[in-house]
């Protein structure tokens, strides 16, 4: 990473005359055929009325500058990413390949059914390979994200109790460990949030959960493990008092890659779930998106999935084929189109690669990192929740608070390093959050290197505690101003030059 | 092991030492024995890069070739320039997440402040997020934003002449958050004014109106006045429209618009069967506290250097939690990119050019199929850009059958014995002539 700021915008770059395009002749010119009917008149009250102003750059321009701007960037290719909850693995280059297929760009998403066969069993093959590793008995891949798949599984959830005419189920349970977007989907799926209780070490607390459990509960969301990093070991037990009260158990997929290759969701008692492909099946997540978040729903359940599904069909002649279909009994549609196709198609592309035996050594391989970061780093960083983690562990802060250094200053301090600070201030259960997640694809010496630097953190917090607590130093840009950027938002370059003036 | 994990036998030996644990399995001691897999998974053996290459190679080939497009829908077949796809590809944006440390992200932030300008400067509009997965849920957003601005009231009034997919979208959100949603009877192809203003008359509830520029028919829609009338009820307009034709089309800005929300696809964006694109979310100033998603805004660094960084965080669903009216994360985040280079490439000129090519490629098909005879526009007399709804008197789905047998997708099949056809700069004279003879050779069957 280049840890000077480069900083231009294209605005500034732009001069009046300079263009980075040609298009094609299309060979019409003013021709109109003889004889012909011109299409309507557009009236020019329906047209632009002020100037379009964008930026005026010729191809080079262009080029160095979003390659300069990427320079101060960091992505996983650049170092180790240890974003706790976030799966920041290896992105194989072969995917990238497979995605952009010529056949698979340049098609129409309403291209007829028989001229896409081979993009429709594509979806499929993807679909019924996450159906065996959740053990589901049906996906739908439309969703757009973890939290759109979120969003589609409770709409799953209210479509089968209101399909049994159980329409006084409005409640969902989710515990207070549970990621933000849990309550937030929750709420715009019209459901009630009910937060169940954690024990001390982040698990559900089922004497806090019984009580809970009445006719108007629609189901519980869970992440197993769960945000700490830790298996809900009774979780045979929950989904047996769930299921008794009449409700569906719903897995957040965020943290299913310690579970590749050990258990399956279905097998656990989930009814419903969703995957994030951008983190168990190494979608590069592209600053923020796109992603893709597939939802599994347990036999029973399918025809609740959203429109439009991909159905395998046996042709006239015999041979089989698919077909899209909008179901009568599904939730309706959240998603004009068949999801982020081009993310499902590096997912499968990934599936191939590892097989089914490397898929069974994800898990372990990335709950071995896990707990081999957290067993050498826990003499320096407080450890809460003792014992062994999944593929992801939360420091309470530095044990040795006296110079009150924070997990703040810790993670910046990692960028002076070279390093993606891990994940902070969540989950909201400890006051200083650091979560860890190695992931399976890094090596023991980048492991080695990361701890030996945590732990020279914390010797500087002991012995030059302001080093840590100014950091970063040496990153492009350093301590920017957040709480001006808030109170007086300028979220244009036209704001920004108005204010600059 | 696999070529995408680095462990050899002896560093699992030796950190699982570290852990006190004698094989990997003990690291999973806290689950029940009966959960545990037995076997693995009922999928295929590792493949090589070669042989994950064959099995796309021969998904591929059960697609057939379609070289022409004339289908579109909300998403078009334009050019996407070398130039972006290869800057796309650099892997410090593709496999960095969403931009939480400012300090190591100014280039995502950088290109998301540059997107979030353009985009307002082609709508007209001052704020613009970045973060919607598409049109459709986009304009979800958009209805759930007017109703949670609106307070109590909790309905939304949707023209007749929104497409089809995004309506489903849009009522599925709406059954599952509350929301009732009527719809503005359409009239000639647009919708009806007089029903709008009937409808704002006999409903006290309503919090927001969504009309589609231009329509589910191609149709360039008149929307003198409505922006009075929408706001006279203190309900917001909100404006679907195609990102690309704003470069041509009055704005929803100068409309009168509140919201502006739709599919960016069409700037730049490649087809690939449906995502992923990118859904944009731009209003006017007074709602940025109201918008889903993220949103980057300028600052300065104690060095005084500017720079940006994810702003009115306080909005979002993982502060808000189940107060939340959005469960928006960070998404498309690569696609905003995408766009800015787009338009950084094009400019302005060239997004009108494109525009321009469009409907004269459009008229020029337009003509030759009125030439040909046996077809009409659907609503006679309505103003189109670059796409039209032609209703046919010989068998479209032969139509539909022989062109794409010769590489031309035509359009879209719609009911009624129609075809919603749409052209943009990729199809020329020739692919135009080529279509039409086809269409010639259906009508003597």
């Amino acid at each position: 990473m280049n840890r000077e700021l480069y900083g231009k915008l294209v605005f500034e770059l732009s001069r009046p005359g300079r263009r980075g395009y040609r298009l094609p002749d299309n060979h019409i010119g003013e021709v109109h055929t003889e004889g012909g009917q011109q299409p309507p008149v557009i009236a020019d009250a329906l047209l632009r009325q002020q100037p379009l102003r964008l930026p005026q750059c010729d191809e080079l321009t262009v080029v160095r500058h979003y390659n300069n701007m990427s320079t101060n960037n960091f992505g996983v290719d650049t170092g180790f990413y240890p974003l706790g909850s976030c799966t920041m693995k290896y992105n194989p280059k072969i995917n990238e390949e497979m995605a952009s297929h010529e056949a698979f760009v340049n098609v129409h998403p309403a291209a007829p059914d028989n001229a896409v066969q081979g993009n429709l069993e594509l979806y499929y093959t993807l679909q019924r390979s996450l159906s065996e590793i959740g053990g589901m008995a049906e996906f739908t891949l439309n969703p757009f994200a973890g939290a759109h798949g979120e969003l589609t599984g409770l709409m799953v959830i209210r479509a089968y109790h209101d399909a049994r005419g159980d329409k006084a189920r409005r409640k969902i349970i989710v515990p207070d460990s549970a990621h933000g977007t849990n309550p937030a989907s929750a709420a715009v799926a019209g459901l009630e949030v009910v937060e169940v209780k954690s024990r001390p070490d982040g698990t559900v607390d089922v004497d806090d959960l019984r009580p809970l459990l009445d006719e108007t509960v629609a189901g519980m969301m869970m992440t197993n493990p769960n945000t700490l990093g830790i298996f809900e070991k009774d979780i045979p037990e929950i989904a047996r008092l769930v299921h008794e009260a009449g409700g569906l158990m719903y897995y957040d997929g965020a943290n299913l890659n310690p579970m590749l290759g050990i258990a399956r969701p279905g097998d656990m008692g989930f009814d419903v779930m969703h995957i994030n492909l951008h983190k168990t099946f190494s979608t590069p997540h592209g600053g923020g998106g796109p992603g893709s978040g597939p939802v599994g729903v347990r036999a029973g359940l399918e025809k609740f999935l959203p429109n439009p599904r991909v159905v395998k069909i046996e042709n006239a002649d015999g041979t089989m084929g698919y077909r899209l279909e909008m179901g009568a009994d599904a939730l309706g549609s959240i998603s004009a189109t068949l999801g982020n196709f081009a993310v499902q198609a590096r997912a499968l592309s990934y599936i191939m690669s590892l097989g089914s035996e490397g898929l069974m050594d994800v898990g372990p391989l990335a709950t071995l990192n896990a707990n081999y970061v957290k067993e050498c780093l826990k003499d320096d960083y407080l450890l809460p929740v003792e014992g062994v983690c999944k593929h992801e562990f939360v420091f309470d802060g530095l044990r040795d608070k006296s110079e009150h250094i924070t997990t703040l200053n810790v993670a910046k301090r990692l960028l002076d390093h070279g390093y993606h600070a891990p994940t902070i201030y969540f989950p909201l259960l400890f006051h200083e959050s650091l979560m860890i997640e190695p992931t399976e694809t890094e090596s023991k010496e980048t492991l080695d290197e990361f701890i030996a630097v945590m732990h020279d953190i914390a010797r500087e917090a002991r012995e030059t505690p302001d080093v840590v607590r100014n950091a970063p130093h040496n990153t492009p840009i350093t301590h920017p101003d957040d709480t001006a950027a808030a109170l007086n938002p300028v979220v244009t370059f036209d704001a920004l030059e108005q204010t600059e003036e | 092991m696999h070529r995408y994990f680095p462990h050899t036998p002896q560093d699992i030996a030796s950190m699982l030492d570290k852990c006190g644990v004698s094989d990997l399995r003990g690291l999973y001691s806290d689950v029940p024995e009966e959960l545990m897999l037995t076997a693995p998974y009922a999928l295929p053996q590792e493949m090589s890069e070669k042989e994950v290459r064959d099995r796309f190679g021969a998904f591929a080939a059960k697609n057939r070739k379609i070289d022409v497009c004339f289908a579109g829908g909300g998403f078009y077949d334009h050019y996407v320039p070398a130039a972006a796809v290869s800057l796309i590809g650099r892997s410090e944006f593709l496999t960095a997440y969403t931009p939480y440390q400012p300090e190591i992200s100014q280039g995502t932030l950088q290109y998301i402040f540059e997107y979030q300008t353009m985009m307002c400067r082609l709508t007209g509009m001052d704020i613009s997020n970045a973060s919607m997965y598409d049109g459709a849920t986009a304009t979800a957003e958009a209805m759930m934003m007017a109703v949670a601005a609106a307070k109590k009231r909790r309905r939304i009034l949707v023209s007749a002449t929104l497409g089809d997919a995004v309506r489903r979208v849009v009522d599925t959100y709406a059954r599952y958050h509350g929301i009732t949603v009527d719809t503005i009877e359409a009239e000639d192809g647009v919708m009806s004014v007089a029903a709008l203003e009937r409808m704002l008359e006999a409903y006290a509830d309503v919090a927001g109106v969504i009309v589609a520029q231009p329509n589910r028919y191609g149709i360039i829609e008149d929307f003198t006045g409505v922006a009075d009338m929408v706001h006279a009820r203190k309900a917001l307009l909100i404006m679907n429209c195609i990102a690309a034709d704003l470069a041509a089309l009055r704005t929803p800005g100068e409309w009168g618009a509140d919201i502006a929300c739709g599919d960016a696809q069409s700037l730049g964006i490649p087809l690939s069967f449906g995502g992923p694109y990118l859904g944009y979310l731009c209003a006017r100033k007074a709602l940025m506290r109201k918008m889903p998603g993220r949103i980057v805004g300028a600052t300065t660094d104690d060095r005084g250097r500017r720079c940006f960084v994810l702003t009115l965080q306080a909005r979002e669903q993982h502060i808000r939690r189940d107060k939340a009216t959005s469960n928006i994360c960070s998404n498309q985040g690569l696609m905003t990119l995408y766009v800015a280079i787009y338009m950084s490439l094009l400019g302005a000129d060239g997004l009108k050019e494109i525009a321009y090519r469009g409907h004269q490629c459009a008229a020029y098909l337009f003509e030759s199929l009125m030439a040909a005879g046996g077809c009409r526009l659907k609503y006679p007399g309505q103003p189109f850009l670059n796409e039209f709804l032609m209703e046919f008197d010989c068998d479209v789905d032969l139509l539909m059958e022989r062109s794409i047998e010769a590489g031309i997708l035509p359009g879209i099949r719609m009911d009624g014995n129609c075809l919603l056809m749409a052209a943009t700069e990729m199809q020329t004279r020739e692919d135009v002539d080529c279509l039409v003879e086809i269409y010639k050779s259906v009508c003597e069957n």
